[in-house]
């Protein structure tokens, strides 16, 4: 119990207290719940440890690892074309966002650069693979509250966007289309004018999920007021994304920095929600939606023609070295930190993924709340298990 | 007893009640699950439902059934047996009870109490003992939560309930529900007596507070807070496999079956049609024919009644409990009060 930080100590004597108050004051006994490994609520096998108080949480601790695959041990095993397999499937809804960053700094170790070309389509796929991801959580935010209708209008309009990738890429879940210096193949006939008709089915199914959900006094009293995290707290637990938005942070790493892609060509608002509870960072993830809906209409514009492949080497060998980027994927900021000694593959791969610094806010956010806002607060603030454990 | 002008003896009558019992639980507990639960939610959800049992999948609940009679009937090595082999035909026994006080016709009907709403709302509480049993017997935290929480949304909804129903029983002036059928089709609007009087329009208050503490009661969404899959993995039901959770899968439509009935009962005129009509004035000079019109009657204004439950059940969102309490003693229960004393002044006046 050595360099314990004051909030560590605060916290434990938060809990110390509570424990008291259960035992002494009240002379009631706490019950210990296990929330998962295998919980319809945490889809995945995350196991969340909770002390309760009747149904109010006292104490709570999110214990993970329980599918843990060893992705970044993996990786130092594989020449540098097979990682993007392995990293695919971290974020399993949004795959093709997992490569781009591994790709990047492969690039910048390379000192290489995609065409024009690839880099937008990159970003478009980006997009679409965001679009798929939190299209999903639109819909099963409302499974967690019991209405069940509209996971079923998310899973029907997801659909498009999956087709859209397959028909590009060749894989519906795991497209592994990225390659060290562009891409794999160009766009197949067609494509663009498909694309253009998904997004308008795109903009309908976030009307309906709006009114449908959003607009509903339940669900309003269900997110309103609940699981709020300040603008401080957010930033100190290193929470990115939709959930350090909703805090009211203005960050957006496609905004905010230089990078070999094509955000900066198109025009979007980065939103922000003051308020911080379990509803703002629903409709942060509503509103991004609709501005890469936005984003992608305005870069099927802009496709240049040329080349979607530089020249790379047959064989690709990076040069020694180290590289850092980060992109900001559908769950947050995703970087990969690669540490190359000029072979075949990487020396070490550090992975840094969004949800494991988003439910490590699990234990503050859920001190003194009810049973049920357990399940809108993990909801809300949106993991998906592999990006936990990797 | 003297149905179809024709002297039917004891045994005779007691066979027709038990099998009359059986079909009046299990048919529009059967019709409702293939009709609402398959067919309804999956049109709703831009999907088709079963479609491979029978033809339009309308065998499908014969094949679930046989699966589920097939399972192991399987208990937690802690839970309390014998108990916890019992809740699910309490629950289901509560179904049976309740369905005993509804009239069909002028002459079917199980037993005509005096009584009947008072009798029908307290059965309908044995359905909480069940539940409350089922929880605490499967030694299991999730279903601990879950039957505490069905017991207190099911006490304080039976309260609304309970005063719903007295607004009617003030207006027809008896608890007998075969008198407060004829009272509604005997009734007059503003001195128009074609339509008869059904106390929808009158108690229009009243039946939508009876309604959602219904859904309530039937612990359906939004108020599904003791079932909750997505929090509480299915509450009292979590242990529950083989028949034992077919009869209280059985129960809960049933019982959505049977509510819909009394509704029907208490507010839309039941089985009969307006007397003006042929020329009725009571009830002993409706013809025979009512005894095989009125169930089907009743049958159809059941399928609209249940059709509005599971509409909500499959749109909204669950409440949180608190919110559920609050719900019911802050807003339903004084208004039903009102409504109560309203009723209750208009009646002396007029």
């Amino acid at each position: 119990m050595t360099d314990l930080s004051d909030r560590q100590k605060l916290g434990y004597i938060a809990s110390q207290a509570a424990d008291a108050r259960l035992n002494v004051e009240l002379e009631t006994e706490g019950m210990t719940l296990n929330i998962g490994p295998q919980h319809p609520a945490t889809h995945g096998t995350l196991r969340i440890i909770c002390r309760l108080d009747g149904e109010q949480v006292v104490w709570a601790e999110p214990s993970c690892g329980y599918m843990h695959r060893g992705y970044e041990k993996l990786t130092e095993v594989r020449t540098f074309p097979q990682v993007t397999t392995l990293v695919n499937r971290i974020d399993w809804l949004g795959s093709f966002a997992n490569e781009v960053p591994f790709i990047l700094a492969a690039e910048k170790l390379m000192e290489i650069e995609a065409p024009p070309r690839a880099q937008v389509i990159r970003t478009i796929l980006f997009e679409l693979s965001r679009i798929a991801n939190v299209s999903l959580f639109l819909g099963d935010l409302g499974v967690q509250m019991g209405a069940i209708t509209p996971v079923f209008i998310a899973f029907r309009d997801r659909e498009y966007v999956l087709n859209l990738i397959e028909s590009a890429t060749g894989g519906r879940f795991h497209p592994n289309f990225d390659r060290i210096g562009g891409l794999k193949d160009d766009l197949p006939a067609g494509w663009i004018d498909e694309t253009r008709q998904v997004m308008v089915k795109l903009r309908e199914f976030c009307d309906i999920i709006e009114d449908l959900l959003f607009g509903n006094e339940i669900f309003q009293s269900r997110t309103r007021g609940i699981g709020i995290i300040p603008a401080d707290i957010a930033k100190d637990y290193g929470l990115s994304g939709a959930n350090l938005r909703a805090s009211g942070v203005d960050y957006d790493l496609r905004r905010d920095q230089e990078i070999a892609m094509a955000w900066d060509k198109a025009d979007f608002k980065v939103w922000t929600h003051p308020d911080g509870d379990s509803f703002a960072r629903c409709w942060v993830r509503l509103q991004e939606t609709r501005e890469s809906c936005k984003i992608v209409e305005q870069l099927l514009d802009q496709i240049p023609a040329g080349p979607v492949m530089t020249k790379v080497p047959r064989i690709i060998k990076v040069p020694e070295g180290e590289a850092w980027v980060a992109t900001e994927n559908p769950l947050g900021v995703m970087g990969y930190y690669v540490v190359s000694k000029g072979d075949l593959g990487p020396f070490r791969v550090k992975i840094r993924t969004p949800s494991f610094n988003n439910i490590s806010i699990v234990p503050w956010a859920l001190k003194g709340v009810y049973v049920p806002d357990i399940i809108t607060i993990l909801a809300s603030l949106y993991f998906i298990l592999g990006d936990i454990d990797r | 007893m003297n149905l179809l002008a024709t002297d039917i003896p004891y045994w005779g009558q007691s066979l027709l009640r038990v099998l009359g019992g059986l079909v009046a639980v299990l048919l529009p507990a059967g019709t409702i699950v293939y009709l609402f639960l398959f067919k309804m939610m999956s049109f709703m959800q831009s999907r088709l439902g079963p479609m491979e049992a029978g033809p339009y999948g309308s065998m499908q609940l014969l094949a679930e059934v046989g699966k589920w009679m097939q399972k192991e009937d399987l208990a937690p090595a802690a839970a309390d047996h014998r108990i916890f082999k019992m809740a699910p035909l309490v629950v289901l026994v509560s179904t049976f009870l309740l369905v005993v006080v509804i009239p069909f016709g002028p002459d079917a009907w199980f037993t005509n109490f005096s009584v009947g709403v008072f009798y029908g709302l307290a059965v309908a509480s044995i359905s909480v003992l069940g539940i409350l049993i089922a929880g605490w017997a499967s030694a299991n935290k999730y279903s601990l939560l879950g039957g505490l929480r069905a017991a207190g949304q099911l006490i304080a909804y039976e309260l609304p309930m309970v005063l719903a129903t007295l607004g009617v029983v003030i207006q027809a002036g008896s608890m007998n529900l075969q008198d407060i059928v004829v009272a509604q089709n005997t009734g007059e609007i503003f001195g128009f007596s074609g339509l008869g009087n059904p106390y929808i329009f009158t108690q229009f208050i009243g039946f939508l507070i009876f309604m959602i503490a219904v859904q309530a009661e039937l612990t359906q969404a939004p108020f599904d807070m003791p079932i909750a899959e997505s929090e509480l993995v299915s509450g009292y039901m979590t242990e529950y496999s083989g028949f034992r959770f077919l009869i209280f899968f059985i129960a809960e439509f049933a019982t959505a079956g049977v509510f819909a009935l009394i509704a029907s009962v208490l507010f839309l005129g039941g089985w009969g049609i307006p007397f003006e009509w042929f020329g009725w004035t009571s009830v002993d000079d409706v013809d025979n024919w009512m005894n095989l019109a009125g169930p089907v009657i009743m049958f159809t204004k059941m399928l609209v009644l249940t059709f509005i439950i599971m509409w909500v059940r499959f749109s909204f969102p669950r409440f949180r409990e608190d919110q559920l309490q609050t719900f019911a003693w802050k807003i339903l229960i004084p208004l039903a009060l009102a409504n109560t004393a309203i009723t209750a002044t208009l009646k002396v006046a007029f």
